[in-house]
């Protein structure tokens, strides 16, 4: 038997200004899952996310997390989310102890669970230490840590996450993400809003890309990521060039006295590009993606219509 | 579609009255934390200001003043000067406190766990009532250097502070939630509040007034509050009957809880 860790049904939003943030979504993640959710700024994932927790009030649809309407199971299916907003929402002056002791006591964890479990997560994100600081003294990237503390501190089997790389640096985020995979492995569900499109693509496998109030596009990662009819590459090469390889088949571009950019299409291999080249006598010193796949398929499934050049549907 | 997992099913199976008492006594906890950990803000300038009160007020003018309402002028104004500070920090700490909360936006972290409004809106209660009682306590003790006295009756007295302090706390709570900046919770404790206060019979007796100034006065609330709390501790008849006071205090603490109620249902101020 499948189980939803979250289904939305007809989900729509109209703001009281007459603005209309979601107009009827329906999406599911399944229980276990690393799900991304996608969009540029105001598509409608942070007002998703408000209705999935309660934050902000829906116009119309259904909102379940396990099976457990959140309008009529409203308790039970609260404590089965832990959510990590985009922005800090905390006490500055309180102690980061209290800060998710007290989350505990909001899920009606008993005094000596509460303090276990504080006990437990801020020693798992590397805070224990300054469980008697106030949230003040903490860098960013603590104070990101401190939020998924305090989102775990009841043990919710869905976890989502706002955005919770923002402004943190490259080792940070590589721990945070390290963590949370530990998390999804131990059974977790993960929703996951990222601006940081290489985090999406390595930690999730299934995706949603919301833009303008509608679900454009709802698949596993691969299948999106195999959608890219055209990859392109920038060869670094040993010695400059003078004049740009004409190679039938190929398509390259001079992109600096050393450097070549390669557009490749499904189907063709990088092998035949480095034959010609080596044909040519010159000599590859270094290859790369000249940006993030998912970034391609990010930027044209939500450009405006007509755009999507590089994507083959169905 | 997916089908609901048989240990969705379990969780709904659960009581949450020992998880709604939990929550209750969370925030409880964490607004008391709050007033204790901002002491020489909440707690030392009541008792500064009610101290300099008995000083002018009972022991230098109070001496030339006599008898008041059939008590000496400083007996007279103890009950009053308790019973606003009372009101004065019930409802400023539920006012200050609940707009901080939504101005950190740290209410949200109440708002996505599983308690009711009714849970939450008790919780800050609670909490602007253990502050009013807090300071209430301290300007009594205060009180006890300058004049000694006992308490006619213990229910009375305590019962009358008790709803005071709900009521007020209830009223701060309001005014937080209209509040879009830090001025909104200022305005309605000096413009009405004060105001309403120091015309409430703390400092005299209303059959010292005219007959005009003395109907007006029976509209103040305030006035019913100290006279029956002045009854409460001394078993002096007051400005008005006992019960009457008792009555319009407990219908005003149930409008106001409604109103704060039906206020968080609708998220208003606090949910887009």
């Amino acid at each position: 038997m499948s189980t939803a860790a979250l289904s939305i049904a007809g989900l729509k939003k109209v703001y009281a200004g007459g603005f209309t943030a979601l107009k009827g979504i329906d999406l599911e993640v399944k229980e276990g899952d690393f799900f991304a959710l996608l969009g540029p700024n105001g598509a409608g994932k942070s007002t998703t996310i408000g209705i999935i927790c309660s934050l902000v009030r829906k116009t119309e649809g259904t909102v379940k997390i396990f099976g457990l309407d959140v309008d009529k199971d409203f308790a039970a299916a609260k404590r089965l989310i832990g959510v990590v907003p985009q922005e800090f929402n905390f006490s500055i002056f309180e102690k980061v102890g209290d800060i998710v002791e007290t989350q505990a006591g909001f899920y009606g964890l008993s005094l000596r669970q509460g303090a276990e479990n504080t006990e437990k997560y801020l020693k798992r994100l590397g805070l224990w230490d300054k469980r008697n600081a106030q949230a003040r003294h903490l860098s960013g990237g603590m104070k990101r840590r401190l939020m998924i503390a305090r989102a775990l501190v009841h043990e919710p089997r869905l976890l989502i996450l706002d955005e919770p790389t923002a402004g943190v640096d490259i080792e940070i985020r590589r721990s945070m993400w390290a963590f949370l995979e530990e998390m999804n492995k131990a059974g977790t569900t993960i929703i996951l809003t990222t601006h940081y499109l290489e985090e999406a693509e390595s930690l999730c496998r299934n995706i949603a890309i919301i833009d303008h109030g509608e679900i454009v596009e709802n698949t596993s990662m691969r299948a999106l990521l195999g959608q890219l009819t055209t990859e392109t590459f920038v060869v670094e090469l040993a010695e400059p060039i003078e004049v740009v390889p004409q190679v039938p088949g190929f398509t390259f571009r001079k992109v600096e006295s050393h450097a070549l950019e390669l557009d490749l299409s499904r189907g063709q291999h990088l092998n035949a590009a480095f034959a010609a080249l080596d044909s040519a006598g010159l000599k590859v010193m270094s290859l790369r993606n000249k940006s993030n796949r998912l970034e391609q398929l990010f930027v044209s499934l939500t450009a405006s219509e007509g755009s999507a050049e590089t994507l083959t549907h169905g | 579609m997916a089908e609901t997992s048989p240990a969705a099913v379990s969780v709904t199976a659960q009581s949450t009255y020992a998880a709604d008492w939990v929550a209750f006594r969370t925030i409880v906890m964490k607004e008391i934390r709050r007033f204790l950990r901002i002491w020489p803000q909440t707690l030392v300038p009541p008792a500064i200001s009610m101290v300099l009160y008995f000083l002018i007020f009972g022991t230098f003018i109070g001496s030339r003043v006599g008898q008041m309402g059939g008590l000496d002028y400083m007996a007279f104004i103890v009950p009053g000067l308790i019973m606003m500070s009372v009101i004065t920090n019930a409802y400023s700490n539920v006012a200050s406190s609940f707009y901080s909360t939504k101005f950190q936006r740290s209410i949200e972290t109440m708002l996505v766990a599983p308690i009711p409004n009714g849970v939450i809106l008790a919780g800050f209660v609670a909490g602007g009532v253990a502050r009013g009682l807090c300071v209430g306590a301290i300007v009594t003790i205060m009180a006890g250097f300058f004049v000694d006295f006992t308490i006619h009756s213990f229910t009375l007295t305590v019962g009358m502070i008790l709803m005071t302090a709900i009521l007020f706390s209830l009223g701060g709570f309001i005014n937080a939630v209209f509040a879009d900046k830090f001025d909104d919770i200022s305005i309605i404790p000096a413009f009405v509040l004060t105001p309403l206060t120091y015309l409430g019979g703390v400092f005299y007796s209303l059959d010292l007034l005219p007959d005009f100034w003395r109907t007006i006065s029976y509209f103040n609330p305030i006035v019913y509050m100290v006279s029956s709390f002045r009854y409460g501790i001394f078993g002096v008849s007051g400005d008005v009957p006992v019960y009457l006071s008792v009555a319009a205090i407990a219908v005003f603490v149930a409008l106001f809880w409604t109103i704060s109620l039906v206020l968080l249902n609708r998220g208003t101020g606090i949910r887009a």
